[in-house]
């Protein structure tokens, strides 16, 4: 619950968070110490000062670390942890399936775990969204596109294999896909960032939600445009929220974009937690106004109260059908429990 | 002393001519963006020139773009025998080094190594990207000084070249702006038109407003991955370091912090 200046209670869903192991322990290879120094570059280039981390706990941190940044001193209400495999990088995956429920299990009002499926393993993904389902009762998957696989370098969601995991997805009511299509760079296509295939699997599955994490960027105007076509593409702002610090009016330009042509209600707040804590970039998002030239470009749009709340948590709870109010009781029937340390 | 006087001036024209090499996706010089580690001139005058990308991970055709223009403009020294273009620490290290000293010709290798890419498609496509984003920065400097639309449009070359144009980046990127008028044939008399579009055409000026807002678009895009690309390379290799005192945490972006294997300066 994010409580606002003047009092008023804000229901936040942090749309994509993390609990991953990149620990020397659980790397494989070469890949996957550069994969998680990667991460790390993004969380010391874009993270206020006095919110940097040291590396050892920046590459695997506690399920008392998660609890109390995103819920104790972050004012999440709710995260969804979306799983990224790596398995070709990591022994036991960087983001690991069972080790997340694990972790969620002692939190279940709070947490919403997400799936992870390899189409090019064929018949046996299949069976793995099966699994999933029966298992965990998933509700929705994380793709990573660009996940490294033998000699392949990176899939695309309108491959025919693809397309049978996300018929059976539908199917079996597993209803959002996250999609990363950020600032990632393998496969070695002619345009590495190509949002073209969002477009195919958004129009042949018009009752999965696509949800595009990292809005695009650095594909925005293309997103922009195959976003106003379909309507059941969203914009996850994962990675593009910490601008808001380090560069606040590029951060403007982005949000000017967004709302002028995705729209205040498929917009989803995302803090990418471990590479962001929410405390800080909501805290900045609720005080943050898009600067009036940029905003008198596209139309006069604005971040209003009511906008920044959908954007928090009430666009991504419809999704994942949940009655915020009924939440909010929930929730203040269980309230925070500091661990005792 | 004369020889190495002489080596120093030569290691400047290399520094020189690298200069001309931009990221292709960034449209900055490669030397801004600092990613140049290391330039080296044997006594029979071979040169070696290591560069670094900000991540392990960056597109390997810009590695590729970026190692074979690096080669062309040393090469294209009178005085240079023989060259070797070294990327580092990239998941693709190897066979980019392998290509580019290979001898064999860009496009062949290119195609190979990046999906069946054909490199004159991937090198208009990036010269786009570059030319809106100069042209938005000119433009955007004539609506400061005051110009409308409808002058804007209308300017020719010859007028162009003798503004003094408003602001810094209108500033930096003019130049650059005039050079790809130039190198891409679209404007060359006084008398053509200073703002084409990139396919030749006219913009009218009552549709200037949508123009700079496709314009915008693609600087967005490019801001992202420029903004990224100078943290990043900056904080590779880089920790956090935690004192005896509590977490003394540090400004990464000034660079206070030695890379990781360098000795600490003193008792620590």
């Amino acid at each position: 619950m994010y409580k606002t200046p003047d009092g008023k209670e804000i229901f936040v869903l942090d749309g994509h968070t993390h609990f991953w192991d990149g620990s020397p322990e659980n790397q494989s290879n070469v890949h996957g110490k550069q994969f998680i120094d990667c991460f790390y570059a993004y969380h010391t280039n874009l993270s206020p000062e006095d919110q940097l981390w040291e590396k050892s706990k920046f590459e695997k941190y506690s399920e008392e670390d998660i609890y109390r940044d995103l819920f104790v001193d972050g004012p999440d209400d709710m995260a969804i942890i979306q799983t990224t495999v790596l398995r070709d990088f990591y022994k036991t995956g960087f983001g690991c399936l069972k080790r997340a429920n694990d972790m969620a299990a002692r939190h279940p009002e709070r947490f919403i775990v997400n799936g992870s499926f390899d189409p090019r393993d064929g018949e046996k993904a299949l069976e793995y969204i099966h699994w999933m389902k029966e298992t965990y009762d998933i509700s929705g998957v994380k793709m990573y596109t660009a996940e490294w696989n033998g000699d392949s370098k990176g899939w695309a969601l309108n491959d025919p294999a693809a397309y049978k995991c996300f018929e059976l997805c539908e199917k079996l009511g597993i209803k959002n896909i996250h999609v990363h299509k950020g600032p990632t760079i393998i496969p070695l296509s002619k345009d590495a960032f190509s949002v073209d295939d969002v477009d195919y699997a958004a129009t042949d599955f018009q009752n999965l939600n696509w949800i595009v994490e990292h809005c695009g960027l650095p594909r925005l105007d293309d997103f922009c445009w195959i976003a106003t076509q379909e309507t059941n593409v969203y914009a996850g702002l994962a990675v593009a929220m910490p601008f808001i610090h380090s560069r606040p009016r590029y951060f403007g330009e982005i949000m000017a974009e967004l709302l002028w042509w995705v729209g205040e209600d498929k917009i989803l707040f995302g803090s990418d937690y471990a590479i962001w804590t929410p405390q800080w970039l909501v805290e900045k998002f609720w005080a943050y106004q898009i600067p009036e030239d940029i905003s008198a470009e596209r139309g006069g749009v604005q971040l209003t109260d009511a906008v920044k709340e959908k954007i928090l948590g009430l666009n991504a709870a419809k999704l994942y059908g949940i009655d915020v109010e009924a939440k909010k009781k929930q929730l203040a029937g269980a309230p925070v429990q500091i661990a005792a340390e | 002393m004369l020889v190495a006087q002489v080596m120093a001036e030569c290691e400047l024209e290399v520094w020189d001519c690298l200069s001309a090499v931009s990221d292709p996706e960034l449209d900055e010089p490669i030397t801004d963006m600092e990613f140049v580690q290391a330039v080296e001139i044997s006594d029979d005058l071979a040169v070696r020139v290591d560069f670094r990308l900000p991540t392990y991970w960056c597109s390997p055709n810009f590695a590729f773009l970026m190692a074979f223009g690096i080669r062309a403009q040393v090469m294209s020294l009178p005085w240079v025998k023989d060259m070797t273009v070294t990327l580092m620490d990239h998941c693709l290290g190897d066979e980019v080094n392998e290509g580019v000293n290979s001898g064999r010709p860009f496009h062949e290798i290119f195609a190979e190594q990046c999906g069946g890419a054909v490199l004159k498609e991937v090198v208009q496509t990036f010269m786009a990207k570059a030319y809106d984003r100069r042209q938005e920065a000119v433009m955007l400097g004539l609506r400061a000084m005051g110009r409308s639309d409808a002058e804007i449009v209308g300017m020719t070359l010859g007028t162009l070249r003798h503004l003094n144009v408003a602001g810094a980046e209108a500033q930096r990127q003019m130049p650059r702006y005039l050079e790809i008028l130039g190198v891409q044939g679209l404007a060359r008399g006084d008398s053509d038109p200073a703002f084409p579009t990139w396919d030749g055409g006219r913009i009218a000026a009552a549709d200037l407003p949508a123009h700079l807002g496709r314009l915008r678009a693609t600087r967005i895009n490019m801001e992202f991955n420029g903004a990224l690309c100078r943290g990043l390379g900056k904080t590779r290799y880089k920790e956090v370091e935690i004192g005896p005192d509590g977490p003394t945490l540090v400004d990464f972006i000034a660079g206070r912090v030695p890379p990781r294997d360098m000795p600490k300066p003193g008792p620590h």
